[in-house]
Order: C-alpha cells, then sequence, then structure tokens
C-alpha cells in the first residue's frame, strides 16, 4: 500500500529544538507525517527520538520550532491540548496508576459521569467492549493494573490511546515488553489504524518490526536528524548505517 | 493466563465466603482488631466499657482526630503528608475564639452568644483554615518544595501564630450555640435518634441496591442476593445498634432541671430524657460519608489516587496534577477547621496547647486504618476506624488504671504492630502493595 503524500501533512514537525540544561536534545529537527502512513524514529539510546515526540504529545514544550496540525499551526503546552487535538501517546514506560484498575486508567482524565458522579459500571462496560477487539483473553477488569502482565498491561495502554478516536498516534516502543504472540497482535493493529487513515509515529529499535511496520523512517543521532528515507527504497544495513554513522547511505545522498 | 499468587486449592475455599460477599479483608481485619479491643476493656471493667456512657463518650472524643484522619487519608494517598494539622486547627481555633468573643461583638456592638456572630465566626474560622491549607498546597504544589518541609515548618508556624492571635491567652467560651458541637451539650435525644438511624439505614440499603441495579444494566455478575441482603443487614444492625445504645443514656436529673430553668419552667415530676447520637458524631458520619463519595465517585477523587500511584502518568493523562495538590491541601485545612469548632466546644474554651500533637494522632489513625504512605491507597472508613481504635485503646486502658505515660507507649507500639501485621498479610497472599 503506497501513501498519498500529495495533501497537507496530518503532522509537520518544523525545526524543533530543545535542550536540557546546555545539552541539545533536539536540535533543529523536522520531520512530518500523512494521513495513513507510519513513520519509524530510529536512533541510539539518548538520541533524542523520545524528547521530539514529547513536544508533540505535551510532556515537553519545545525551546523553538513549530507544530502544524493538518497546516494550523498550533501551541500544545500540556498533555491536555494534545488530547484536544486528536493526539494520542502510548508511552514507554505505559503511564498507567498501578493502583487503579483497567477501566480507570483508560479513562483517567476523561471520566465517564452520569449527573456528576463517576459512572463506574458504564466505564467497565466500555473497557470490556474495546478489550474484547484488542485483546479477547483479558479477563481481570476488577483488579488494579499492578497485578496485570506487561502484555496485559500494554493492552490497557494501548486501548486507551485507540478508545478516543486518536487521528495522530504516537506509540514510544509498544512491542518492547512483549512476546511474539503479542508482538503479532500489535503489527495486526497498527496496520488496521494506518488502514483507518491514521498517522502514526513509531519508535521502534528492532530494525526488522522497522521494515515491516513504517512506511518511512526518520533516523536521529545526538539530537540531529540524519535523514528520512523511504523504507521499501532501503535496507535493513543502509539505515543500521545511518544510525551507527549518522550519514545517508550514498546511493540516496544526492 | 497466570492467576497471581495465591496458592490453590485450600486459600480458594477459605476465601470464598469472603469473596461472595466481596467483603474488603483488610477492614475485617481492623473490625476484628475493634472487637478484640472492646471484648478485652468489656471483661476487664466487668462491662462498664461499652455502656451506653463510655461508647458515648469514645464517640466525642474520638470526633475532631477522626474528622481530619478523613482529610489526611487524601494527603497520604497523593502522596504527601502534613505534620501541620494540629496547628492549623489551633490557628483556626484562635480565630474562631477571638473572632467570637472579642473581634465581631466589638464590630457589631452585639451581645456575647448573638447566633448571627456564630455563624459569621464559623464562616471565617473555615476560610482561615482552608487558606491556611492552600498555602501549603501552593508551596508543595506549584513551587515543589516537599510537603514534609512545608509542613513541619507550618507546624511551627501556625502553632506560634496562633500564640500571638490570643496574646498568649485562653478564651473562655459558653455561647450555648457554639457547645452544640462539642458532644455532651449538643445532642439529638431518643426520638430523633431513631429517626436519623432509620434514615441512615433506608439510605444504606437503597445505595446496596441502587449500585447493584447498575452494574446488572450493563450485564455484570452480581453477589447472589442473599449476600446483599446479609451485607445490608449488618449495616442497619450496627447503625441501630449505635443509635439504640446512645439512646439509653440518660441525660443526669440535675442537669435537666437546669435546661428547664433556663427556659423559666420547672420540670414536670419524673421527666427523663436521654442523650442520643450527639451532633459531633452525626458531623463526622456526614464527613466521612462525603469523603467516601469523593473518593469513589468523583473525579476529584480518581485523580487523587492517580496521582498517588503514578504522579506521571497522572500529568500525561492531562490532569492538573498542581492544582490537584492545592485542592487536597486545601481541604485538609478546612476540615482541621472544623475539627476546631468541635475541640473548642468540647472543651468550652480556646487554649494555646488545644490540638498540640494531633498531628501524630491522625497519621497514625490514617496508617492504622490501611493507608499507605508509599501512596495511592487508602479508605476513608478505614481512618476513621483507625482514629475509633485508637480512642477505645486509650479510653478502656484509663478506665482500667492504666498510666497515661503507658498508654502512649501502647498506643505507639498499636501503630507499628498494624502496618507490620499488614506487610505479613499482604506477603502471603503474594500482593506487591
Amino acid at each position: 500500500m503506497t501513501v498519498n503524500r500529495t495533501g497537507t501533512p496530518l503532522v509537520e514537525l518544523r525545526d524543533i529544538s530543545i535542550s536540557f540544561g546546555g545539552i541539545k536534545a533536539v536540535d533543529h529537527v523536522s520531520v512530518d507525517l500523512y494521513p495513513g502512513e507510519v513513520v519509524g524514529l530510529l536512533g541510539h539510546n539518548g538520541a533524542g527520538k523520545s524528547t521530539l515526540i514529547k513536544c508533540l504529545s505535551g510532556a515537553y514544550k519545545a525551546d523553538s520550532g513549530q507544530v502544524r496540525i493538518n497546516g494550523q499551526e498550533v501551541e500544545i503546552n500540556n498533555p491536555r491540548d494534545a488530547r484536544d487535538l486528536n493526539i494520542e501517546t502510548i508511552y514507554q514506560t505505559l503511564a498507567l496508576a498501578d493502583n487503579l484498575d483497567a477501566a480507570s486508567n483508560l479513562f483517567l482524565g476523561r471520566e465517564i459521569k452520569r449527573r456528576g458522579i463517576v459512572d463506574d459500571a458504564k466505564m467497565e462496560a466500555e473497557t470490556r467492549k474495546i478489550m474484547g477487539r484488542l485483546n479477547p483473553n483479558f479477563r481481570k477488569f476488577n483488579v488494579p493494573v499492578s497485578a496485570l502482565s506487561g502484555g496485559q498491561r500494554q493492552s490497557v495502554a494501548i486501548a486507551r490511546a485507540v478508545y478516543f478516536n486518536a487521528r495522530i498516534l504516537i506509540m514510544d516502543e509498544p512491542t518492547a515488553a512483549l512476546g511474539p504472540h503479542e508482538t503479532q497482535m500489535v503489527a495486526e493493529l497498527i496496520q488496521e489504524l494506518k488502514a483507518q487513515g491514521l498517522g502514526i509515529f513509531l519508535i521502534e529499535h528492532d530494525i526488522h518490526n522497522v521494515m515491516k511496520l513504517c512506511d518511512r523512517a526518520s533516523v536521529m543521532k545526538n539530537g540531529q536528524l540524519v535523514g528520512t528515507v523511504n523504507v521499501n527504497e532501503v535496507t535493513d544495513d543502509d539505515i543500521l548505517g545511518m544510525i551507527i554513522l549518522g550519514k545517508k547511505p550514498a546511493h540516496l545522498a544526492a | 493466563m497466570s492467576q497471581s499468587g495465591l496458592a490453590p486449592q485450600e486459600v480458594a475455599s477459605r476465601r470464598s465466603i469472603i469473596d461472595t460477599l466481596e467483603l474488603d479483608v483488610r477492614l475485617l481485619g481492623m473490625l476484628m482488631a475493634f472487637a478484640a479491643v472492646a471484648l478485652v476493656f468489656t471483661i476487664w471493667t466487668g462491662g462498664t466499657f461499652v455502656g451506653p456512657r463510655n461508647v458515648f463518650n469514645i464517640a466525642v472524643q474520638t470526633v475532631p482526630v477522626a474528622i481530619m484522619a478523613c482529610g489526611m487519608v487524601f494527603v497520604i494517598v497523593a502522596r504527601h503528608i502534613d505534620l501541620s494539622v494540629g496547628s492549623m486547627l489551633a490557628m483556626s481555633s484562635a480565630i474562631m475564639a477571638m473572632s467570637q468573643a472579642t473581634w465581631l461583638p466589638n464590630l457589631f456592638g452585639t451581645e456575647f452568644g448573638n447566633p448571627v456572630v456564630l455563624g459569621i465566626t464559623i464562616l471565617i474560622g473555615f476560610a482561615a483554615g482552608t487558606g491556611m491549607g492552600a498555602i501549603t498546597g501552593w508551596l508543595v504544589g506549584y513551587q515543589r518544595i516537599p510537603s514534609f518541609i512545608v509542613t513541619l515548618g507550618g507546624l511551627f508556624v501556625w502553632r506560634n501564630v496562633n500564640w500571638f492571635t490570643t496574646n498568649g491567652q485562653s478564651v473562655s467560651l459558653t455561647d450555648p450555640n457554639l457547645l452544640m458541637f462539642g458532644g455532651t451539650e449538643g445532642v439529638l435525644g431518643a426520638t430523633a435518634s431513631w429517626i436519623f438511624g432509620l434514615v441512615a439505614s433506608a439510605f444504606a440499603v437503597w445505595g446496596i441496591f441502587a449500585s447493584r441495579r447498575n452494574k446488572q444494566s450493563h450485564g455484570f455478575t452480581v453477589k447472589p442476593l442473599w449476600a446483599e441482603g446479609v451485607m445490608a443487614g449488618l449495616i442497619v444492625g450496627a447503625i441501630l445498634f449505635f443509635v439504640g445504645w446512645l439512646s439509653r443514656y440518660p441525660i443526669p436529673e440535675a442537669k435537666l432541671k437546669r435546661l428547664f430553668e433556663a427556659k423559666g419552667e420547672v420540670m414536670p415530676e419524673g421527666y427523663t430524657a436521654m442523650h442520643g447520637v450527639p451532633i459531633s458524631a452525626l458531623i463526622l458520619i456526614t464527613v466521612a460519608v462525603a469523603m467516601t463519595v469523593v473518593a469513589r465517585k468523583t473525579t476529584f477523587g480518581r485523580y487523587i489516587f492517580a496521582a498517588g500511584g503514578n504522579p506521571d502518568a497522572a500529568e500525561l493523562s492531562g490532569i492538573n496534577t498542581r492544582a490537584l495538590t492545592v485542592k487536597v491541601f486545601a481541604l485538609m485545612g478546612m476540615l482541621s477547621a472544623l475539627a476546631a469548632l468541635i475541640a473548642q466546644a468540647r472543651l468550652q474554651s480556646h487554649g494555646n496547647d488545644i490540638g498540640m500533637l494531633e498531628e501524630l494522632r491522625v497519621i497514625a489513625a490514617a496508617v492504622i486504618g490501611g493507608t499507605a504512605l508509599a501512596g495511592g491507597v487508602g479508605t476513608i472508613y478505614g481512618a476513621v476506624l483507625g482514629a475509633l481504635i485508637m480512642q477505645s485503646l486509650q479510653s478502656g486502658m484509663a478506665m482500667v488504671g492504666v498510666d497515661t505515660p503507658f498508654q502512649n507507649i501502647v498506643v505507639g507500639l498499636v501503630l507499628i504492630l498494624a502496618v507490620w501485621v499488614d506487610i505479613l498479610y499482604r506477603k502471603r497472599l503474594g500482593l506487591s502493595k
């Protein structure tokens, strides 16, 4: 499936910079994302991928640069702003409140209320519905998520991002804690969401997954963008070269 | 799918009845500890301990600590601590004492005892308490100073601003409208107590079945009807026992005579009246129920627990955790002011040492009641029960003639024991937190 990149990009991050205590974590980086596209963000630990993406999810605020959604410049000051723009994030740490159950986590910050009070039964029913689709084996609805396995916790985090009709999805190593079967489930989900026209930023270390899931890959090193390539025009060795050497492969470097 | 760390057969069958009733095992443990304390002292005192008079006294004495413990649960669940509640109580009390005895009467030229003065006084006191708490919350939430430091400072500051407010003098408070909040002087009487008991029972039963209906409407499995019936029966039984018992505690004849004389009447021969539920206990019950509803059924409560379980997750979920911190501490301050009102009414004066060391009792009550200092876990009813257990222990020991220093030693040991037992129990069940 090819992605139509003729229209306005869903997301444009332009010239984003952010530093912490004199260290430039992200240094004038620009990436974009089109509807129905998966863009992989690659690089060593500390290359600045997570930091860049946190400027989009509202966890950080960029020192300089622009964020455009559908061509409109927007200001994202906190996670609420990002959510209002239909940007959903699955964090590497999952960002779950361990002492609450699946439904409370799924609706955290966006509770369903009835006459001013939280409607737990309704939220549990909705959680059962979406989990039935994402992870049919999921049964533990009434225990704190601390009692769940890594894969189950991951599916709660994914359900939270998917439930609220995201248009832009940020996934920070969504398969890092998963077994082969669950990894396959996430891969299928990404394909399905892509087909629905969502744009997905995928931070991923596994080159194999990148080649399989992504349309384009943007590689970062030491806070700077090495380059963005179409995945079907390069080999895994080309991408590894970009990650390690910080240079675009010769045949694309034109 | 792995089924957590429970040992298979025997544990399963032993737990089945508890599971069917969906009882909180921790609550059950606390109730049993409470029952054990009551039983030991009842035998030791030859029955006086559970007599209506002593039950009444314990209820009245527990109220200020229990009210503040409700607020402390929220503070601790949100991963903070408030060491300044005793000093905030004293400060609110000083402001209320001065405003009703001196400031407002001078300002309006009214006489002492005017109900309008008391009404405004209460508003001022609550505003002061809420304000002090909000300052703490702002320093903790927005300025990121650890709550331990801010409230340790607050402990010194408010205790001594209190001293300056009254120039170090005690203020005598005898307004009958105020004393109503104190306990002995403010009771519902037998009839009103029974009405309250029946209304409360009806409300509890309605609550249980409304929640059942809501679950059924979404097609969830609910516990069997008999189990709901047993729970409802236990709750109603406890309410009516409490009400009935207090309604058997007569008001002394001499005091009744005085009351009639105050109204310019003569007491009829053979007239008797019962105490019934003290108004201060009624306030505590209202606070505890309201705080439980806030904890479980509002987004405010949900966010406090989320922020305590994982502050980063709460922040990333779009919760304004800074404002949340201010609200939590402001609520704590307001409850300290309420406790101050009840404490000064009970003592019929404001003294400099009012509420001294109460912060430690309040924290102890919350912790005995199962609130985890690591945050994220705690219940209101647990904290109230914790306060009740501590007060019962002290009251019982006082009755059998244990010296005060030794009473405090026992309370300290019970605090450690309660947390220890909880840790052992959780380890055995393989629960992490």
